[in-house]
């Protein structure tokens, strides 16, 4: 049996994408000693797939953005599930985040007078989007990245060697956290390199994970995002959030298969690019929903204004939140207007001339030539929806980042609660930097009030945990993980899917059921180095338990809602949006209850009109409400106020 | 259409040796997808480096019939219909197994770059940068750390002895873009010849030929950069500055206590 090397942290990260490398920086500057656990190499994480931008009310290209207009804007997005102060906060912080990323050397795209430029995006009211062309989340992974390697070289300077303070275990997987009563204690796994087993004794965890896209069969998410932090959050006591709401990206390759599902960004539509059927019509006119209907041009002329003019033009369709135009791409297929592979036309080349869009879009214009032989300067492309995001997650205190678990934190993807139902696009890069740092700032005022009761791991939890690990290679027959894994992937893509119907989801449920017991007895040829079979087979569990907690939670939730549509339950229920569906482990197995959604402060209502309110709110919720008209005041209470200034000096 | 190709891929560590397979292609494919069959039909534990399959990561690095590529970016309509494809890891970095490297050679030596160091006098939001000025920086921002250049580049291929004394291509780049940047004020001339060894690069533009981001490298960065340090060496002012002794500290030594042997201890 391998060894277990064993280590001694303040704070283990999990995770290395935008919201680990965010909250590792936070924890070192606190100065706590930290190790980030990164399932691949460093700088590889998920977060460099993200492209259209980070979203901040910077102001820089529209002076009219103020953090209260991005507030109404994710709120709306959301379709008003937000947890409102996570929202709150979010918006507040974003464009600091993103003024310390450019002094930590990142170099976005300029503004004429040299600030930081901004693009529009579905959603966003003003052009609120920090972006760098179309590999914006290159660009954060890479920055964090060279900063966690500034603080080496400080640690190297003042203590003789970089890793003191601050190391990465690159390629290294947990396979389950430890406690100690009921607190966190630390966290088993492997190396892949070795195959040796790894013990890291520290009482606080920051899980970091990302998504669960790999439980999908069309995914835009890349091999490691199996669910692994809301599997772990799940196995150690804590919560999650609101699991039914999956993001489908409206526009993913759809052709040829080998690239099914591989994102095709937003900016597309942002910077003019139109959908058409293949009827050659702009079909987006015909699925703006009533809660939208004021804000969406109704003529291909007012929306086409709108480029060039946007005060005086209302916004093109294509540019509705991604829910909306994920269902409306989806039905036109459906209804037999598809491009000849099943998805629909984005069509840039005769929006842009061919030099604008290589510049601006690089990525999309490589990504098309080498994979699908289609340039995108002089034809349009074929896009469908996709698995992309999910706004379900880890329910976290907004201000902290805690978990229900003492010493567990959680940011970025794997946290539930900030993006409602829905999230918009951009707002995921902002949320890992505010939330990433605000985790790091927690974890360290938690280790701070702990003083030296330090937690301590039990051995036999470790001798568990080694075993569980080892189990698959020591079956002599078994199911093959491979097969397994695809069957997971095509249950949730058929049964619980962009469009769900309830007796598809009991189908789905009882598939998960049966898929359980038989990856119970999954076996995986090999030995332990670097061994890809064997490292699926112990991923297996996890994406089986956060598959059930969606497919519960979407059985449960009988309406439709941002990235939860029910086919029998087709209409938005404002009884519904008052409830989080929270779900946890009884006895091991995944159970849930309801629990209220905290309402919006009155002075956040009174950023909406009473008449956008009552079509989301319960007659009692808006009887509540005395108001005399929705405004944007930022000077007003509530600005850039006592929040932004507390925060900045926390950085000192 | 599916058809049946001969693959040949490196199978073992230090010890290895090619392996025939003979597996399924699909119109479309890439040649990891058939990797990943081959994983999941004959050989479920072959080691294989891979994360975003789009391009974006620069994970999956492998040699394809001798030329260094992103598996995840080849397509197989690339290659004659009746072509054996041989897959082998990067020749330049210790195999872990199968197609996989030790790569950490390249972490080693980004970290011992001084990194970038903005006015001190200056705050976050403070920047005003023309976009003119950040295109030249940012077209090395591009680079996904593929580590192909490094594979490819003769210096350290051929020459293991070289590896201490030179950072390769990825890493003087990376210099470049930093002495690019508008607002970054360290100066890494002196260094990036003495430390990192840009003089052993002659040039040869295999760095460039391989980049899958179609990054310049030689053009827009090594050349540069061998100009600014030539600009450095022989100018008489700053020759005059060092013998009179008013340019002590003008040259950013390399980051201290991070250049190897250091055999990282742990506590």
């Amino acid at each position: 049996m391998s060894e277990i090397t064993r280590h001694s942290y303040d704070v283990v990260v999990i995770g290395a994408g935008g919201a680990g490398l965010r909250a590792a920086i936070e924890a070192r500057q606190q100065g706590k000693k930290t190790a980030i656990i990164s399932k691949s190499l460093f700088g590889k994480a998920h977060t460099v797939m993200a492209e259209g931008g980070a979203a901040a009310a910077l102001g820089n290209v529209n002076s009219d953005d103020h953090w209260q207009v991005h507030f109404r804007d994710t709120i709306r997005g959301g379709k008003f599930l937000n947890d409102p102060r996570m929202a709150e906060l979010h918006a507040q912080e974003a464009p600091q985040r993103i003024l310390e990323l450019e002094y930590w050397g990142a170099l976005f795209d300029r503004t004429k007078d040299g600030r930081i430029s901004q693009r529009n995006f579905g959603g966003h009211e003003y052009p609120r989007l920090a972006h760098v062309g179309d590999r914006t989340g290159l660009e954060l992974i890479r920055t964090l990245q060279q900063r966690v390697v500034q603080l080496q070289q400080a640690d190297a300077a003042e203590f003789g060697h970089p890793e003191s303070m601050l190391k990465v275990y690159a390629e290294t997987t947990i396979t389950e956290l430890l406690k100690d009563g009921d607190r966190i204690a630390g966290a088993f796994g492997y190396i892949r390199e070795t195959g040796d087993f790894v013990l890291f004794e520290a009482p606080a965890v920051i899980l970091a994970t990302g998504g669960i896209g790999k439980s999908f069969k069309v995914t835009s998410n890349s091999w490691e995002y199996t669910g692994d932090g809301h599997a772990l959050a799940l196995r150690a006591g804590a919560t999650l959030l609101n699991m039914e709401f999956v993001q489908f990206h409206p526009t993913g390759m759809v052709w040829p298969p080998s690239v099914k599902g591989i994102l095709v960004t937003e900016s597309v539509r942002g910077d003019g690019g139109v959908l058409r059927n293949s009827e050659g019509e702009r079909f987006m006119f015909r699925y703006v929903p009533d809660v939208f209907r004021s804000q969406y041009a109704e003529t291909e002329e007012e929306a086409d204004g709108w480029y060039t003019a946007p005060a005086e033009h209302r916004r093109p369709p294509e540019l509705l939140p991604r829910d909306e135009v994920a269902r409306a791409i989806n039905t036109e297929v459906k209804e037999g207007r598809g491009s000849p592979h099943g998805g629909v036309f984005l069509d840039v080349s005769t929006r842009l001339p061919a030099e604008e869009i290589t510049r601006r879009l690089p990525s999309m214009y490589h990504q098309f030539r080498e994979l699908a032989d289609v340039d995108i300067t002089a034809e349009p492309m074929e896009v469908g929806p996709t698995c992309h995001y999910v706004m379900g997650g880890i329910e976290v205190d907004a201000d902290t980042g805690a978990a229900l678990v003492p010493g567990l934190f959680a940011a970025g993807e794997v946290a539930g609660g900030m993006h409602g139902s829905n999230r918009l696009g951009g707002n995921s890069l902002s949320d890992l930097l505010v939330f990433g740092r605000r985790c790091g700032l927690g974890a360290a005022a938690y280790l701070d009030e702990l003083g030296d009761a330090r937690p301590a791991v039990a051995e036999a939890e470790i001798r568990r945990a080694q075993e569980e690990v080892r189990a698959p290679l020591e079956r002599k027959t078994g199911e093959d993980p491979y097969a397994l894994h695809q069957e997971i992937q095509q249950t949730m893509n058929d049964l619980v899917g962009i469009i769900r119907r309830g007796p598809e989801i009991e189908q789905a449920l009882e598939s998960l059921d049966k898929l359980r017991e038989r990856a119970a007895g999954v076996r995986a040829e090999g030995g332990t180095i670097y061994n890809p079979g064997w490292h699926l087979a112990l991923d297996l569990p996890n994406m089986l338990l956060v598959s059930e907690a969606i497919a519960r939670a979407a059985l449960e939730r009988t309406e439709s809602r941002g990235g939860h549509t029910r086919d029998d339950y087709p209409a938005m229920s404002p009884e519904w949006r008052r409830i989080n569906l929270v779900t946890y482990l009884r006895e091991g197995r995944v159970d849930q209850r309801r629990q209220p959604l905290a309402p919006l402060r009155p002075d956040l209502m009174e950023l909406f009109e009473r008449e956008e309110l009552a079509k989301y709110l319960t007659d009692e919720e808006l009887s509540g409400t005395e108001r005399t008209g929705a405004s944007v005041d930022p000077d007003g209470h509530g600005g850039p106020t006592e929040e932004a200034a507390s925060a900045k000096e926390d950085e000192s | 259409m599916t058809t049946k190709r001969t693959f040949r891929v490196w199978r073992g560590s230090g010890e290895g040796e090619l392996v025939h397979y003979e597996v399924e292609v699909n119109e479309g494919e890439v040649v990891l997808d058939v990797l990943h069959r081959l994983q999941a039909t004959q050989v479920p534990d072959l080691a294989v480096r891979w994360n975003c399959k789009a391009g974006k990561c620069g994970s999956c690095s492998v040699e394809i019939n001798g030329r260094p590529r992103l598996s995840c970016m080849t397509r197989m309509s690339t290659f004659e219909p009746e072509e054996p494809i041989t897959i082998t890891p990067m020749r330049t970095f210790p195999v872990i197994r199968d197609l996989v490297c030790d790569v950490s050679f390249n972490y080693q030596k980004a970290r011992e770059i001084p990194s970038f160091t903005p006015d001190p006098g200056t705050e976050p939001g403070d920047f005003r940068m023309a976009q003119a000025d950040v295109e030249r920086s940012q077209e090395f921002r591009k680079c996904i750390e593929c580590f192909l250049c490094q594979n490819v580049c003769h210096v350290i291929r051929d020459h293991e002895e070289n590896k201490e004394h030179f950072s390769g291509p990825r890493y003087l780049i990376r210099v470049t873009e930093l002495e690019m940047h508008p607002e970054d004020t360290a100066d890494r001339r002196t260094i990036s010849q003495e430390e990192f060894g840009l003089g052993y690069c002659n040039i040869t533009k295999c760095c460039t030929e391989v980049c899958p981001e179609h990054i310049k490298i030689t053009d827009n960065g090594l050349i540069p950069l061998k100009e600014r340090v030539a600009d450095r060496k022989y100018d008489p002012l700053v020759w005059l500055g060092s013998k009179i002794g008013l340019r002590k500290g003008a040259d950013t030594p390399i980051a201290p206590n991070t250049r190897k042997p250091s055999s990282a201890p742990e506590q």
